[in-house]
Parts: C-alpha cells; sequence; structure tokens
C-alpha cells in the first residue's frame, strides 16, 4: 500500500518539472499546420483589385451548397476586379461549410483560400453568413481600396496567365 | 411519300426519307455528330467543318453498273480518301458513315484545336458557361492539349454593344455565321454582318439603332459560343443556377411558348426574381423562336409599382385595407347593382380570370364588356383555322391572306412564319393601305384607302361569287379591277386559304365588318373548318380570343355603358388612361389590376392582381390554340389571381365559383361552352415528340431555346358554321378636305405592361404622327417638328414624321403611345415649334 501511494507521489513530482502542454488561449495561439483549412479568405492583387471576378464556379463546386455569389459589371470608372465582371455579392454560410477546399480547387483566379483563421462562433444563425465584406483581405501596402478609377484598356482581362502549382 | 433511304451510322442502321443531311439522320438514330456552323433550322453551308465523319459509299461496276460485292456477297464499301461534312452531305442507299473512328476523331480535335487558337477561354465570366456548345464539345471532342502558342492569340474588342439590346465579344467569335444568317435567311433584316476575312474577321451591325430587329434576342440562343449576349441577362446568373417554369408570352395573340427562367437574389432581399425569358419549342406555334419584346419585356412583372395590398377609399383617399373589408364592400355594392353592374376586362388577363368574371357578372344580369378596339371575336369562333393549323406545313398550295395588319408589328412571330412560309412558295397576298415590310415576300400587294377595307374584300367576293352581296362603291378608284379578280381567283383556286386580318386603321365597326367580309369570303370560297384553313385575328392583347369565347364583347359605345353601370368592375384595364374622356367614375367602381392605373386612382376598391409569373391559367392564342402557363416566382405579397378575387366576390355575393385550382376553373369553361369541351389542364400539358430536337444535352444543334416537356396547348374544336352575311360594307366615310387620324400598332408602345422595362426605352418612339410630305407642307410642318393635335378634344403634343406611303389627308397615330385614339376620327394640326419660333 506504501509503495502504491510512493508511486504517485513520484509521478506528480516528475509532472511538476515538465513543461506544460496547455496554452493560455486566446491571449497565446498555437501556429496551424501548413495545409490547414480554416475560413475563407477572399484574396486581392497587389494594386488592390478583388482576385474573384464573381464566376460562381465556387458555388457550383461546392458540395454543401454554402456559398452564394451575384456578380455585376466592372467599369473603368467602379473597377472591382480585372475584366468585365465582378462579385457584388459573396456569402458564404459557415454552418453549411464543411472546409472541403473544392472552392479553392475551382477557383480560376486563386481568389478564395481556405486561411488560418478557425475562430469561428456565432449565436444566431444570421451571423453564420459572412458576407463579402468580412471574407475579403485588407488592402496590401500600395494597393487601393474598391472600387478603383482605372485607365481605360488596361483592365482587360478577368483571368490571369497561370502556372500549374509546385507544391 | 418520299423514298426511304437505308444507312448505317456509326454501325447503327437507320431509315430516313431521300434528302435527309446525314446530320439530320444521326440526330434521329440518337448519335451525335458535333456542329457549330449547322442549324436544323438553316441552310447548310458547312463552314465548321466540326461535323467532319468518315463516309463509305457501295462501290458500282462502272461496266455492269451492278454492285461490287465481297466474297461473303456484302456490298464493297468505298470510303472517300478524307474526311467529308456530314452537314452538308444527303444519306444516299447503301451508306456507312463512321463518326467515332479514329480518323473522324483526329478530324475533329485538330477543327477543335484551331477554333481554341484564339478563343480567350473566359468561360468563368461568359453568360453563355454552362450552356455553350463549344464549351461542351470541347469536353467531349476536345484534345485537351494546345500546341498554339498563348501568346499568339488574337486579341479583340470584347464589349462591342450591337445596339443596346446584345453585346458581342469579338474574341469568342468562331465565326459560324449562324447569327448572319439567321437575320439574312429566316427573319430577313439583313442588319448585322460579316466584315473583314480570315482571322481578322468579324461581325458587325450596320443598322441605326444597332442590330435594328424585332428577332434580336434569337441570336444569342443560336449562337454556339458566348459571342452574342443580352444586355437583359449580362452576368445575372450562371446557367446552372436558374431554375425554369414553362409558361406562355402574355403580350401579343401569337402565344409564345417560353421558358422563365427564376433564382432567388440578396440584391432583391432573398426573393424570386425573372432573370431572363427563353423560348420553349412549339414547332405550331413559335417554332423555337420568340421576338425581343416577349424576351426583354417582363420586367413589368416585377415592378415596385405593383400593387401589393387592396385599397378602399376613405374620406376621399385610397388606403390600404384587408382582403375581408374590401371584398365585403365590392360584393355588397355589387350585389346592390345588380343588372346595372358593368365588368370591364382585357384580353390580358387568362381564360379562368374571364370566365369567372363573366359569371360573376352574368349571374346577376350584368353586362359584361371586352375592353377592346378591335371585333369579329364571334367571327373568328366560328370560322376560325381548324384543328392542325400551323404555318409551318403551308406552302405552294396554300394562300395567305393579310389584311389591315403590319404583322410585322403587331404579332411577329406570325411574320416570321407568313413570310417563311411564302419563301416556300405559299402565295402571300398583303393588303394594306401603307407600305409594310411583309410587301417585300407577297406574291400579290392590293392598295386600298383607309376605311375601304371590308369593301375591297367584297369586291373580291363579287368577283368570283355567283351570288352577289351589296357593293355600295366600285373599287375601280383605289385599284385594278383586274388586280381584283385575279386576287380573288388566287383565293379561290388555291386548296388552302388562311385569312389574318388586323385593326390597323379601324375602329370596334370597322374590324367587326371587315371580319364579317373576310368570313364571307372564307364562306364562299369553301375556305373553313379544315387545317391550314381559316380566319385569324391579329388581335391587339394575348387572351382577346379567350374573352370573346367566353362571352365578352366589345361596347360601341363604351362611355355611355359606363354612365349607364351603377358599379363598375374593372380588370386589367385602363380605360381612363387611355381616353381621358372615359375617366368620369360610376357610383362605385372596383379596379383589378397590377398597377394604381389612372383608373385605379379613381376607384372606389383597387385589387392588387397576380402577375401571369406568378400564377397558372391558359391563355387562348390568335389560332385558337389554348395553352397552359405555371407560376415561376412566389406571388408578390397580398395580391391574387385574378380568377380568385372574382372567385371571394362572387361568394360574399352567394355565388358559387372555383377560386383555389385554375385547372378546376377550365373543367367549368368546357362543362359550359361546346368549343372547348376537350379541353383540360392535363390534356393541355400533354407533348408530342417535336422535330428538330432541341433543348437536351445537344445544346450544339438547335441552341438554347428549352425543349417543351409542360404542354403543347390544344386547338379549339371549329365552331358552327355561320350564315353569310349581307351585312352592307362598312365605310367610315371619310370626307376629303378634312384630316383624319388613322390608328395604327406599334410593338414597341408606350403601354403598362412595355415601359417598366428599361432597356427597350430607347426603342420606344416619343408620341408620334405620320404625315404626308405634301400634307405636311401645306401644314408648314417640317420632319421632327411638334406638333399639337386634337383629337376629340384632347390635345397632345406629338413628333411629325413625314412619308410620301401614307394617302393625302390622313394621319398615321399609333394606338397605346398616350395618345387617345381607337376608331378613325379627324382632328385638327398646329405646329408648335413655329409657334414659339
Amino acid at each position: 500500500m506504501f509503495s502504491e501511494i510512493t508511486r504517485g507521489l513520484l509521478t506528480t513530482l516528475k509532472s511538476m518539472t515538465e513543461k506544460p502542454v496547455t496554452i493560455q488561449y486566446p491571449e497565446e495561439k498555437r501556429p496551424v499546420r501548413t495545409r490547414f483549412k480554416g475560413r475563407h479568405i477572399l484574396k486581392r492583387y497587389d494594386n488592390g483589385l478583388e482576385k474573384c471576378i464573381g464566376c460562381s464556379l465556387c458555388a457550383a463546386a461546392c458540395p454543401a451548397d454554402a456559398i452564394f455569389v451575384e456578380s455585376a459589371e466592372n467599369t473603368d470608372e467602379k473597377r472591382y476586379s480585372p475584366g468585365e465582371r465582378y462579385a457584388s455579392t459573396y456569402e458564404i454560410n459557415m454552418l453549411r461549410c464543411i472546409f472541403c477546399g473544392y472552392c479553392e480547387d475551382a477557383c480560376p483566379t486563386e481568389a478564395i483560400i481556405l486561411g488560418d483563421i478557425y475562430e469561428l462562433s456565432f449565436t444566431d444563425r444570421r451571423q453564420s453568413i459572412y458576407t463579402k465584406e468580412m471574407l475579403i483581405e485588407p488592402v496590401g501596402e500600395g494597393g487601393k481600396l474598391t472600387p478603383q478609377k482605372t485607365p481605360p484598356g488596361v483592365f482587360t482581362r478577368s483571368v490571369p496567365e497561370m502556372k500549374n502549382p509546385q507544391d | 411519300m418520299t423514298k426511304q433511304v437505308t444507312l448505317s451510322i456509326d454501325g447503327k442502321v437507320v431509315s430516313v426519307p431521300e434528302g435527309t443531311l446525314i446530320v439530320n439522320a444521326a440526330k434521329k438514330a440518337g448519335i451525335d455528330i458535333p456542329v457549330f456552323c449547322y442549324h436544323p433550322k438553316m441552310e447548310p453551308v458547312g463552314m465548321c467543318r466540326m461535323c467532319l465523319v468518315e463516309i463509305g459509299r457501295p462501290l458500282i461496276d462502272r461496266a455492269t453498273g451492278e454492285l461490287v460485292r465481297e466474297a461473303d456477297g456484302s456490298p464493297k464499301i468505298q470510303f472517300s480518301p478524307k474526311l467529308e461534312t456530314a452537314c452538308t452531305t444527303p444519306v444516299s442507299e447503301g451508306m456507312v458513315v463512321l463518326g467515332a473512328s479514329e480518323k473522324a476523331k483526329a478530324g475533329r480535335e485538330d477543327i477543335l484545336e484551331f477554333l481554341l487558337t484564339s478563343h480567350p477561354l473566359d468561360c468563368p465570366v461568359c453568360d453563355k458557361g454552362g450552356e455553350c456548345p463549344l464549351q461542351n464539345l470541347t469536353m467531349g471532342f476536345g484534345p485537351g492539349q494546345s500546341r498554339y502558342l498563348y501568346d499568339e492569340k488574337m486579341h479583340l474588342a470584347k464589349q462591342v454593344p450591337l445596339g443596346e439590346l446584345i453585346f458581342l465579344d469579338r474574341e469568342r467569335c468562331i465565326q459560324c455565321g449562324r447569327c448572319v444568317r439567321f437575320q439574312s435567311e429566316i427573319v430577313g433584316d439583313n442588319v448585322i454582318g460579316f466584315y473583314q476575312r480570315g482571322r481578322a474577321l468579324e461581325i458587325i451591325s450596320y443598322s441605326e439603332p444597332g442590330f435594328d430587329s424585332f428577332f434580336s434576342g434569337n441570336t444569342t440562343d443560336i449562337c454556339p459560343v458566348g459571342a452574342l449576349t443580352t444586355t437583359d441577362f449580362r452576368f445575372g446568373a450562371r446557367p446552372w443556377e436558374l431554375n425554369a417554369a414553362a409558361s406562355i408570352c402574355s403580350h401579343c395573340p401569337v402565344g409564345c411558348n417560353i421558358t422563365i427562367n427564376v433564382r432567388r437574389e440578396a440584391v432583391s432581399d432573398g426573393k424570386w426574381v425573372v432573370k431572363r425569358i427563353m423560348p420553349r419549342q412549339n414547332e405550331a406555334v413559335n417554332e423555337i423562336w420568340i421576338c425581343d419584346k416577349g424576351r426583354f419585356a417582363h420586367h413589368y412583372t416585377a415592378s415596385p409599382e405593383r400593387l401589393s395590398t387592396p385599397l378602399v377609399r376613405k374620406d376621399g383617399k385610397l388606403i390600404e385595407a384587408g382582403w375581408d373589408e374590401a371584398l365585403d364592400l365590392a360584393a355588397g355594392r355589387f350585389r346592390d347593382a345588380g343588372n346595372d353592374l358593368l365588368t370591364l376586362a382585357s384580353g390580358r388577363l387568362s381564360n379562368e380570370d374571364l370566365f369567372n368574371l363573366y359569371h360573376l357578372t352574368s349571374s346577376i344580369g350584368g353586362k359584361a364588356i371586352l375592353y377592346s378596339h378591335m371585333g369579329g371575336g364571334d367571327l373568328t369562333a366560328q370560322v376560325g383555322v381548324g384543328m392542325g393549323t400551323n404555318f409551318a406545313d403551308m406552302g405552294r398550295e396554300t394562300a395567305i391572306i393579310i389584311i389591315a395588319s403590319d404583322l410585322e408589328e403587331e404579332a411577329p412571330i406570325w411574320y416570321l412564319r407568313v413570310k417563311l412560309a411564302a419563301q416556300r412558295g405559299a402565295q402571300l397576298i398583303v393588303i394594306n393601305p401603307r407600305q409594310t415590310k411583309l410587301d417585300r415576300y407577297a406574291h400579290r400587294v392590293l392598295r386600298y384607302a383607309y376605311g375601304k377595307e371590308s369593301a375591297i374584300i367584297l369586291a373580291m367576293i363579287n368577283a368570283i361569287s355567283a351570288k352577289k352581296l351589296a357593293q355600295t362603291e366600285n373599287m375601280g378608284k383605289y385599284v385594278r379591277n383586274a388586280d381584283i379578280k385575279q386576287t380573288a381567283r388566287m383565293i379561290a383556286e388555291a386548296e388552302n386559304t388562311v385569312v389574318l386580318f388586323g385593326s390597323e386603321g379601324l375602329g370596334l365597326e370597322g374590324s367587326q365588318s371587315l371580319a364579317q367580309a373576310c368570313a364571307n369570303l372564307l364562306l364562299v370560297t369553301g375556305h373553313i373548318e379544315r387545317a391550314n384553313n381559316g380566319l385569324i385575328g391579329v388581335w391587339p392583347r394575348a387572351n382577346d380570343q379567350g374573352a370573346w369565347d367566353v362571352g365578352f364583347r366589345p361596347a360601341a359605345d363604351l362611355k355611355k355603358a359606363m354612365q349607364s353601370a351603377k358599379a363598375l368592375y374593372i380588370a386589367a384595364a385602363d380605360p381612363a388612361g387611355d381616353f381621358p374622356d372615359l375617366a368620369e367614375t360610376a357610383d362605385f367602381m372596383v379596379v383589378q389590376d397590377l398597377f394604381l392605373t389612372a383608373t385605379a386612382r379613381l376607384a372606389d376598391v383597387v385589387f392588387p392582381a397576380q402577375s401571369f409569373t406568378e400564377r397558372q391559367g391558359s391563355f387562348t392564342s390568335g389560332e385558337r390554340r389554348v395553352q397552359r402557363f405555371y407560376p415561376a416566382v412566389p406571388s408578390l405579397d397580398d395580391c391574387l389571381p385574378d380568377f380568385t378575387i372574382s372567385a371571394r366576390v362572387a361568394k360574399r355575393m352567394g355565388i358559387d365559383q372555383e377560386e383555389i385550382h385554375a385547372g378546376k376553373v377550365m373543367d367549368r369553361i368546357a362543362a359550359s361552352y361546346p368549343h372547348y369541351r376537350e379541353i383540360s389542364y392535363t390534356k393541355l400539358s400533354q407533348v408530342n415528340e417535336q422535330w428538330p430536337i432541341v433543348g437536351r444535352n445537344d445544346l450544339y444543334y438547335g441552341g438554347t431555346t428549352y425543349e417543351n416537356s409542360q404542354g403543347l396547348g390544344m386547338q379549339l374544336l371549329p365552331g358552327l358554321q355561320p350564315a353569310l352575311s349581307e351585312l352592307p360594307p362598312y365605310d367610315v366615310g371619310m370626307p376629303e378636305g378634312k384630316l383624319w387620324a388613322v390608328p395604327i400598332n406599334r410593338l414597341y408602345d408606350r403601354g403598362q405592361t412595355m415601359l417598366p422595362s428599361k432597356l427597350l426605352h430607347q426603342r420606344i418612339p416619343h408620341p408620334y404622327i405620320v404625315i404626308n410630305s405634301d400634307e405636311a407642307e401645306k401644314l408648314g410642318i417640317i420632319e421632327g417638328d411638334t406638333v399639337e393635335m386634337i383629337l376629340e378634344g384632347v390635345s397632345s403634343l406629338v413628333t411629325a414624321n413625314l412619308d410620301n406611303g401614307v394617302p393625302q389627308g390622313i394621319l398615321l397615330v399609333p394606338r397605346s403611345m398616350g395618345i387617345p385614339i381607337a376608331a378613325p376620327t379627324s382632328v385638327t394640326v398646329k405646329n408648335v415649334d413655329k409657334l414659339l419660333a
């Protein structure tokens, strides 16, 4: 009986010297793995134009029918994305999303990616709908907010020339 | 019967009539031979080379003329050294076609690789993406890789508006010429064409305004790529996101079958909205085409100005009220009015609505009046076209007479089909006081003076009939008597005769008389009760024929009728808006409409009705074909279908009517009217196999027209044969020395169902008149002047257009253009520009 108690205390003593595995979330956050699939992010080009052209292929590919897109026409006066078409509405229902990443695969402009954000909580169903404003990334350095006024004849191509992924 | 030819395609033995093209023979056998430039409605040209196949023919010994046989006795087949186009080669006996051989496949791969050398591959942003033949065939038959360099692609203009309705993307064009051929072969408006050659070839529009044709939208259906797209649907949605509902166009009496594509939209607060109107195949009605009014003028159904709740007048103001309150009030006052109730309805309503309204009115002895300026619906029900009538079947043996109608403006698809029939050899006789587009295809054109419509038909009857009918005037003043005689003989000798009469220059009395004269002509020549024989009314609204059939009749003096009524029940009509002198109200007026019209503003009770996109119903077309339409979008707010509103009023008056299911109303119609005895909703939704096959997985073949799986409709049984009428010809008697305004009809008018479609505004003219140049000179008017026209005491400012084709002393005044004109009437005009100067 005495030996059992000693063994227990020894275990306690041993673990006192070990590094703790818990972290102080949310003050402290653990990095995610390379291929982690978190909340979607809508990307921009360096100049601030949106990569999304409102083609709805992500919505077509989505097995959970979580994505809803509506598109409208760009003009050089009010340009959101290169080419003729941009997404005037872009919504993802995060309650439906199963984070499969098909939308990423379907996207012809690499506009949507499943990022590192995993903090998704909502208290009612309406909040589960993420709109374009919530999903789109902030404008980087040197870029301008959309809609932009652009010179005519420059941004005529919706789909950029792309190479096969190397990864 | 044509000779049958037996051949084998990909190992399948098929038997088709002689002269059939291989591509069609394959389609009938269910084998896909991909095409881009070939279209089953047009002549083959063999431009795209996509249909290349290997063709082998039985070898014939030249010396003996006998078939050379293999050792086993089967005929020896000799294959051509090169691939041949299946779309230009007719079948021949014993032919062996290999469409799936390695050689044929390699040929297709090469052709696709060529076609894609300059294609921008911007399918993600292309409106055709998802229903694109080039996309589908590339996936099905393409090489997967291109040997051409991306940098060498041609870069051409991408957003070229061909007019304000159609967008052209020159990069996407594969130069198949379907659009150009459609416009020249089928429509006859050569307003687009090829420019430049080879790789630099472009489609351009020659006309001003661009792509000036009523049929331009159809080119977007048959374009095998996304080169031609409509402005209306531009980036509206992807095709696979749309739901489809079968419907019938509500704009004219042709009754084109359409498909309404709908989608829920965030920009419309999550409501279902109509995104586009597409044609639906019905080879007996509209084939696979629709006109631009049908395609683009649908926005009125979703107009923000639609009525959404019942209104009741309280303290002189119309205030929103509940249905019960409004219905109780209306029913009570109708009951009190008894036989002094007047119901005024227009042919914009469905058969079910009109039946319930008529039943309600007649149950208490009231009067049911059709709001129309055109008479003769009783006669079209009696000598209307026989069952099985189809313009597509008319050829050399048929005479088609068009009188008092500019068919292109009034019923564009009939214009198209009559034109094609004339080109097949049908004897087209156009009898009109002025030049119309159909004159180009007519075998005989007769002119008369406005007001002599029935007189000229009577003159024809007298020229061939032993029994002379009363004739007051010699027509020799207007037409050579020999021409009348020859034309009459043409009609009498033709195996079949169809007469289409309109209301150009005619009011109610005139058109009724013309209808009677035309009916007489058909009776005298025996052209009734058979297919492709009979009388067709070119009505101003979609369901005027149905309104006549259930018992509505236009009133000779509408003003008097409205004044003498104690209660008015007005449905889908705006008399006060059209004719200011009809704005006086009865003691009690109920208006049931989509909009708060000028009449509705004067009403005591206003009921909000559902538009045709929100409900079920049926229309009876001018050819007396009853066709069903289905709900496409949910009802707007509190609106109800017209027949339900009527039934709920009736219920409160103790009259039993069906209020829930339109099909049950149709059952009652079938039980009440002998012509409709065979009609039921089940039968209306039956379909047969139609040729060409469209709308399945083979969009490359017929285009994006929808397949008809929801019903072809039914033609009504012929009516009782009427007696030859001795009615003296109506003569409006327009004495010279005065100016006479005569009404004409325009497709793009300023009507309530047209104006909310803003896209078409550029094509809708401002209120105008057409006047003879000499006459104008006398009045000091030059082209484009603004003139004040005083017509029956109402003054309107209109633009004057000069045209020498208009007779002296006549002003052409378009209807539904804000000018109150129903029948010919005398006018005075004053040049306002001059006064101001």
